[in-house]
This record gives structure tokens, C-alpha cells and sequence, in this order.
């Protein structure tokens, strides 16, 4: 393999540091940088305006809060209401380190999780940080009236989650996402009603308005967005913008994501100078629904707690079609038992969904495509009985059976993996601030605390450290400077962004092709997912970046957009996602091109161990990879990591 | 299979509105009603019509955004979200009837989509609790009897679809309120606020123009996510309590 084979594909620029990054003692960082942070004067609070895209977990919790302090907030979200936000469809829970159980838990261990769950590809400062607020979060959550599962004593329960040895993991049946998110929205709801967060619903952010001050600082100063039932294209402006608009697992076009899930507020934010962290980082959940037909939507993830009591096997012999009750359990290969017999079926995340799609390859898949391995409970529903699975796993299983018609009691399930999560996202210091100055990033959508690989349980817990306390905190440090000289609609920068984005949309809507947009995406999807899915390689990195040139220089001449551009339209507004994605989907795959190495969702073939494990190289790749757009060329920076005290070692399930 | 469906079409909030039939020629059983809706729309871009707007987002049955009347009924014959519903419930050379849905509180925003702004509405009118950011005690002191924190929890699974309303022949959203007034009022930190919560909920509810409460129980028929009737039961206790106690 050459060394720079990427090089043909990107320029490299100057390393970049956090500059916001304390030092000293792990422990008392965040004190020290909540200290040093400038206060805004209760009175001035509401002269100061902040603009947030996206109301899920981090937003809407920033909203709430920044809202309670007094701030002047505008919150746009495209669903039809804030709570509908994403946030919503996670499942399994949210860790915190409270060590309820007493079984040796602290912030220091939830920390060193992280930190190792993330393939040593984080920051120590960031996850220490994230590890210290996730004790606030659950009082915070609890005293909100979020119905956590609780003990017959009344207190909280937990149970453990995600191949960790503690239980931290605080829950709401299979809907603590659902519970938290509506958490957040009450909350944001509560501001609404006082008056200090003005929300739009139905409105899509287009693009971001970068304007100097008088010294010539460029600052974030507000957004184009489009209302989504008239067409109108608006302009909001504020002291500061927030993003927290999700991930962009949609790029593969079937995820777990909701349909509406984008990457448009992030990556019109980098068109704009906003440097994009790690894109090549997506996390890929290895118990899902497998795909039935070219139909498919979207597909639906089951809580990998299934892992604890089921079964995964494929046939050993490939091809083999007969009923699953027909095949002899010495024809049966338990492959992740045999080949890991230490942690068998609870291997993490990347491990079992890579394995999974190996005993595909060999021909060894079951069901439609033979894309599915088997996760089989006969032997729980017999070593606990029926009720007892029943009530563990029920709504899991009904949900199976509503999707596929199948009968997971008496057949066992098929799973294959999806892609599920995105680590990757706008680079930021530990402020949260991206290198555009006023521009802060929260949630799923910065790439800041889960390094390359994120642990069951720590999305959920990201996005409210980020809504309810850290940017809470670090926001008001540069809004102190505030507010800004204000900036007029016919200002040169508005009205060029503003004329931008009318163009696009006249464009979109003139190109009047033979394709839908719906199968721009799908061709996308395909290429994503076979060149930049579970395994990389160079050779098929190489060939996908000029398969997605190719598809973009056929949608931006075969798209074919009905519709007008001043009504509620819903095939523009996946044009122009798509029209990003396309653009994302080119700098995943050279990020995934330029690091030639293993770690944690990013697995190079070229780049394992004689055993088949992914081989990281820390001489050569411990770095944040931070994107600056480039057209075609984009420019890498590199942000060293350094670990201080968690030492960087290689992963063994073994 | 073969499916014939009769969609409601409008093109704007004051267009005026009509049923139009399309048929589809290969709906495959494993389908998700949407997917067949999705279908249907790439069928009908190429043919250079307007595909038909329908909301839906998580399509897992949790997020509460999409939701149509299939064949009279909020979300179709199974009760689920109409994103869980699949084709295999339908058969050969059905015709299926496809609305928004119906009430006044809900107005048609495009074909399927309505605007359901009234519900944040009435949760902004007092469906939380007041704590600031950062005021929260430990969380384990407080506890919660087990029963009362899974029938909070029960109430708390609304996914405010609007199901209950486009099924109630009032065109009310009492379950979807009171389920809110019980999610929070059967926890101990939801005490202080409970009058105030069920007086300012409830007189948002009416304002919206939502009908009356009458017990009829097609709203927890229709509901996805099998929201008890009893919810109501306790939102009119708070209510009359409230009331008694002279907080109007």
C-alpha cells in the first residue's frame, strides 16, 4: 500500500490546538475553565441573543437553560414540533457515574471507558468532563419529572449496558430517549410560555451569515432558513449561533436515523470555514432489522441488550435455506462464542457487526439477500422460561414481529448491522466553539467526546452535558464581549447568503431531469456503505470518490424536482439534503482514505492484526483529523492527542 | 399485490380539497404503509405529478409525526403508529381510503399534513416542572414508590401523535392532556404545581378549539401507545380540586 495514496485527493495544512483546552489536573479542568469564563451581568442577559438549529437533547436542553438564564434564544427545528427531535428513538439509556450500585464505579472510570471505548481517538479533557457532569444530568433529569425505572425501595435502578463491568446505566424502559427528550422540550416549553425562546418549527436551516466586526473579526452572526410551509427564505441574526442539528448517518441512506435526520446545518457551516472533525467515524449497531427489499425506508434498530440473553449463529454450511428448526445445532456455528469465548455475544459493537458481515460474505446470511445472521432465544426461553423473556424483551420482540411477520418466540430473529451513530461531526475546542469565532456546535453533531468509537449509552448523556451545562457555561464567555453591533438585512453578507440559497433552490427546482431524488440518495447509500462501511480499504476508497463525483455531476444535471419553491414541498427539501450528503459522502471517504489505520468504527482491511483486529498506529494517526473545505481538495489539519493518563493500548476481546 | 388508494389532496391550508384515486401495482406484503406511500410518490414524480406531502420522520413508532385516517380509522386497522403498519395487513385489490386527520384544532397545512402547534400549546401552558438548570437535588433523594413511578411512566409514553383527537367524534384532546396532568402529577416533584398545571393545561385545551370530554373512550382505542382512559378520570379530580380550592 502507498503511503499517500490519499495525497492525491487533499492538501495538508498547519496543525491546529485547542486553544480553549485548560491544563493542570484532570479533575478540577472544567472548574478552572468555568472560572476563568467571563460572566454576562443577569441584566444584560436579555440584550444578548443566541440562535440554536435543532431542539433534540442538546438543543433543547441549551435552549431551556440559556433561556432560564435569561438569554435571548431563537430555536429552529424543520420537525413540527421540538419534540420530535431524534433524540427521541434511543432506546437503552444513559450513563451517569453516580456508583448506586456500589460496584467500584466513579467519574474516573467512566472517563477511562470512554477514553478506551474510544480507540484512544478522543480528548482526555473533553470525556473527563462528560464523565463529571453525567451525575448532574440524572438529578437534573429526575427533579424535571423524567420516570426513570425505578426499585420497589423507590430509588433508582441501573443496569449495566454497552460491554461495561459496572451498572451506571439509568433507564426508562426501552424509551429513555423518549423520556429525556420530552424532559428537554418541557422544559423548552416552560421558556417558550415566559417569553425568553422564540421557536420555529418547520424551518430548515440553509446556510450560516458570517460577518466582520469593526476590528475585522469574522463572527457567526445568524442563519437562512427556509420556512418549510411557505417557501419563504428568512434571515435570523443573533450574537451567537448553536448547532446541534444530529448526525449524518443518513449519507448511507438506510440507518436508524429518521428520515429527516441531515447534515445541511453542518456541512453549509463548513462550506463556510467550519472545519469538519474525524467524518470518516461512524458507528455501525450490530443488532438491527435486516432489510427486506429495495422498498426499505429506514431501518429499525432493537436495544443490543438482546445480546444478553440471545444467541447470534449462522449455518456452517453456506447456502444452506432450511428452516431454522431444521438445522441440527452441531450444523450451527455460535461464531462469536468460538471465535471470542471470553466476552462471546457481548462483544462491542464494531467487533460483532464486522463478524456478522464476514459470515455474509462466506455465504453463510440468512434470510432475503442473505444479509442476517440468526439471534436465537430458545435457549433463554428455556433456561427462564417464556414470561420471563417476556418481560424483559417483549416490546423488542413485538416490534420484530410487527416489522417482519415472523414470530421471534418460535423463530429465531434475524439481525444484521446498521449504521447507527456518527462520531464525526464539526470539529470545536473544548469550549464547543468551531474555529469560526460565535460559532458553538453541541450534541451528535461535534465530534468532540467519543473519540473513534462511541460506548453504549454516551449519546444520550453527550447531548445533555452539552445542552444543559457545558455550553451553558462556555457560551456566556464570548457572549461577555456583546452584544454585537447589529446586523442589518440589507447587510452585503446576508444579502449574498440570502441570494446563495435562492439560487440553489431555483436550481434545484429547474433542472428538471429524469431521476427522483429519492434514487440519487439510494445510489449514494449503496456506495457509502459497500466502499465506506464496516471495512475500508484504499482500492475501494479510491474507486468510491469517483463513483460519488460522478453521481454528483449527474444530480446536479438529471435531478428532477416537482413542485414549486413558495409552498410546502417536500421532494426540494430532500434534494438539497441529498445535494449535501453527496458532498459529505466525498469527505468521508477521503477521511476513511487518509487514515490508513484501524480504530474503533474505522476499520481499514489493511490495517489488522493476524487475528483479524483492527490495528491502530498511534506513532503515525494520533490525531483529530479536521477538515477545511476545499472544493474538491479539501485541507487537512491535524489536532494531536495526547494522553496523560489514560495509557493508549491495543483492544483485545479475546 | 395489487392496492388501490383513495388520497386526500389539498394543495394549501385555504385550497379546497379532494379524495384522488392512484393504483398501485406492486405493493409487497413486508412494505410499510409509508413505503407504499413512498412508492406511490416515486411512481408520481416521474409521471411529472406532485407527490403527495405526508409527515413522518423516526419511522419506529416513537417520534408521534406521522399519522393518517386509513379506511376511517386513526392510523389503520392495527393499533400502532401508522409507520408500523404494514401492507401484509391489507389483501389483493383492496382499496384503501387515505385522510388527514379531522378537527378543528388541527388545521390541514398540505393533503396528509395538519398543524398540531396546539399541542406544544397546551404543554407550554404549564405540562412541566419549573426547575432551572443547576437548582436539581441529588436525584436519589427523593424517592418514588415503584408503582407510582411506572404508572407516571404509563401516562408519560404519549408520543402526542394526535391520534386521540382525529378518533374523539368531539375533536377533543383530553387524553393527550391528561395524560401529561398524570405523568407529572403522580410524581412527588410534581406536587407543587398541580392545580396550577391542570387550570392552565386545561383552559389552553379549550382556547385551541378542542371539544369536550365526553367518556366515549375512541381516543385510548386509537391510541398507539395505549394511554388508559383513566387518565382522564384523574385530570377531572385535579381539575375539580383545583377548582374547589378556588385557584381559577
Amino acid at each position: 500500500m502507498s503511503v499517500d495514496a490519499s495525497l492525491e485527493f487533499h492538501e495538508v495544512g498547519e496543525d491546529i490546538a485547542d486553544a480553549a483546552a485548560p491544563s493542570g489536573p484532570i479533575e478540577r479542568r472544567w472548574d478552572e475553565r468555568k472560572f476563568s469564563a467571563k460572566l454576562v451581568n443577569p441584566a444584560n442577559r436579555r440584550k444578548m441573543s443566541v440562535i440554536i438549529v435543532g431542539t433534540g437533547l442538546a438543543g433543547g436542553a441549551a435552549a431551556a437553560t440559556l433561556g432560564e438564564a435569561g438569554y435571548h434564544v431563537k430555536t429552529f427545528c424543520y420537525q413540527d414540533s421540538p419534540r420530535r427531535a431524534h433524540s427521541i428513538a434511543a432506546q437503552g439509556g444513559i450513563n451517569a457515574a453516580k456508583n448506586y450500585r456500589n460496584d467500584g464505579d466513579s467519574i474516573y472510570r467512566l472517563f477511562y471507558d470512554t477514553v478506551k471505548g474510544g480507540d484512544f481517538r478522543s480528548r482526555e479533557s473533553n470525556s473527563y468532563r462528560l464523565a463529571q457532569v453525567s451525575v448532574n444530568i440524572i438529578d437534573q433529569c429526575v427533579a424535571q419529572g423524567v420516570p426513570f425505572a425505578r426499585e420497589y425501595g423507590g430509588l433508582l435502578d441501573n443496569r449495566s449496558f454497552g460491554g461495561v463491568q459496572v451498572s451506571r446505566t439509568f433507564y426508562a424502559r426501552g424509551q429513555t430517549g423518549q423520556q429525556l427528550l420530552i424532559g428537554a422540550y418541557q422544559a423548552l416549553e416552560r421558556q417558550i410560555a415566559a417569553g425568553t425562546v422564540e421557536m420555529h418549527t418547520r424551518h430548515e436551516m440553509l446556510d450560516l451569515i458570517m460577518v466582520p466586526d469593526a476590528d475585522g473579526t469574522e463572527r457567526a452572526r445568524g442563519i437562512i432558513v427556509r420556512d418549510m410551509v411557505t417557501g419563504e427564505i428568512e434571515t435570523h441574526t443573533a450574537d451567537a449561533v448553536v448547532l446541534a442539528t444530529g448526525g449524518y448517518g443518513n449519507v448511507y441512506f438506510l440507518s436508524t436515523n429518521a428520515m429527516g435526520s441531515n447534515v445541511t446545518a453542518t456541512w453549509r457551516a463548513h462550506r463556510k470555514g467550519a472545519y469538519f472533525g474525524n467524518p470518516c467515524y461512524t458507528q455501525i449497531h450490530p443488532t438491527c432489522i435486516p432489510v427486506s427489499g429495495d422498498y426499505q425506508s429506514k431501518l429499525t434498530l432493537m436495544s443490543e441488550s438482546l445480546r444478553n440473553d440471545g444467541r447470534i449463529w449462522v449455518p456452517k454450511q453456506p447456502g444452506d435455506d432450511r428452516h431454522p428448526a431444521d438445522i441440527p445445532e452441531d450444523e450451527r456455528d455460535y461464531y462469536l462464542e468460538r471465535i471470542y469465548p471470553a466476552f462471546g455475544n457481548l462483544v462491542p459493537r464494531d467487533i460483532a457487526s464486522r463478524a456478522a458481515k464476514y459470515q455474509c460474505d462466506d455465504g453463510k446470511g440468512v434470510g432475503p439477500g442473505g444479509l442476517g445472521v440468526y439471534l436465537d432465544f430458545a435457549d433463554a426461553i428455556e433456561r427462564m422460561g417464556r414470561k420471563t423473556v417476556e418481560a424483559k424483551y417483549g416490546n423488542l420482540f413485538d416490534m420484530y414481529a410487527r416489522i417482519t411477520g415472523e414470530d421471534p418466540y418460535t423463530r429465531p430473529m434475524r439481525i444484521y448491522p446498521a449504521v447507527h451513530y456518527v462520531m464525526g461531526g464539526l470539529w470545536v475546542d473544548y469550549d464547543l466553539q468551531s474555529n469560526l469565532t460565535g460559532l458553538f456546535v453541541g450534541g451528535e453533531a461535534n465530534f468532540s467526546d467519543q473519540g473513534a468509537n462511541r460506548l453504549g449509552a454516551s449519546a444520550l448523556m453527550q447531548g445533555l452535558a452539552d445542552g444543559y451545562f457545558v455550553l451553558p457555561s462556555t457560551l456566556p464567555d464570548y457572549l461577555a464581549a456583546g452584544p454585537f453591533e447589529p446586523v442589518p438585512d440589507d447587510h452585503p453578507r446576508v444579502v449574498e447568503a440570502r441570494q446563495a440559497v435562492e439560487e440553489r433552490v431555483e436550481k434545484l427546482l429547474s433542472i428538471n431531469g429524469s431521476r427522483t431524488v429519492d434514487s440519487f440518495h439510494k445510489e449514494l447509500g449503496h456506495i457509502m456503505w459497500e466502499y465506506c462501511g464496516m471495512e475500508r480499504t484504499e482500492e475501494g476508497l479510491i474507486k468510491a470518490i469517483g463513483l460519488i463525483r460522478d453521481l454528483k455531476a449527474e444530480f446536479w444535471s438529471n435531478v428532477k424536482v416537482t413542485g414549486e419553491a413558495q409552498e410546502l414541498n417536500q421532494a426540494l427539501e430532500r434534494a438539497g439534503r441529498v445535494a449535501d450528503f453527496i458532498e459529505l459522502g466525498e469527505l468521508m471517504c477521503i477521511d476513511a482514505l487518509h487514515r490508513a489505520e484501524s480504530c474503533g468504527g474505522h476499520f481499514r482491511a489493511e490495517s489488522q492484526t493476524e487475528d483479524g483486529e483492527a490495528l491502530r498506529h498511534d506513532d503515525t494517526f494520533a490525531y483529530v483529523a479536521a477538515w477545511e473545505f476545499g472544493g474538491e481538495k479539501p485541507v487537512l489539519h491535524k489536532e494531536p492527542l495526547e494522553y496523560e493518563y489514560v495509557e493508549m493500548k491495543a483492544r483485545s476481546y479475546k | 399485490m395489487r392496492i388501490t388508494v383513495n388520497v386526500w389532496r389539498q394543495k394549501n391550508a385555504d385550497a379546497k380539497g379532494s379524495m384522488v384515486s392512484y393504483a398501485l401495482d406492486d405493493v409487497v406484503e413486508d412494505m410499510s404503509f409509508l413505503e407504499m406511500l413512498d412508492v406511490l410518490n416515486e411512481q408520481l414524480t416521474l409521471a411529472g405529478e406532485e407527490p403527495v406531502a405526508f409527515d413522518s420522520d423516526c419511522r419506529e413508532g416513537i417520534c408521534g409525526t406521522c399519522g393518517v385516517v386509513i379506511n376511517g380509522i386513526p392510523h389503520g386497522p392495527e393499533v400502532t403508529t401508522t409507520c408500523q403498519l404494514h401492507m401484509r395487513t391489507f389483501k389483493d385489490g383492496d382499496v384503501i381510503d387515505i385522510e388527514p386527520w379531522r378537527a378543528s384544532g388541527f388545521p390541514v397545512v398540505k393533503d396528509l399534513i395538519v398543524d398540531r402547534g396546539a399541542f406544544d400549546r397546551i404543554i407550554a401552558a404549564g405540562g412541566y416542572i419549573s426547575v432551572n438548570t443547576g437548582s436539581a437535588p441529588e436525584a436519589n433523594n427523593l424517592p418514588v414508590p415503584k408503582e407510582d413511578a411506572d404508572h407516571a411512566f404509563e401516562a408519560a409514553t404519549c408520543i402526542g401523535c394526535g391520534a386521540c383527537v382525529a378518533a374523539c367524534p368531539n375533536g377533543s384532546a383530553m387524553l393527550f392532556t391528561a395524560a401529561k396532568v398524570t405523568h407529572l402529577g403522580l410524581l412527588p416533584q410534581g406536587q407543587p404545581e398541580r392545580e396550577s398545571r391542570v387550570l392552565g393545561m386545561v383552559e389552553q385545551h379549550d382556547a385551541e378549539g378542542f371539544g369536550s370530554c365526553t367518556n366515549i373512550g375512541e381516543c385510548t382505542a386509537a391510541c398507539p401507545k395505549g394511554i388508559p382512559l383513566d387518565v382522564i378520570s384523574r385530570l377531572n379530580r385535579d381539575l375539580l380540586g383545583a377548582l374547589a380550592a378556588g385557584k381559577a
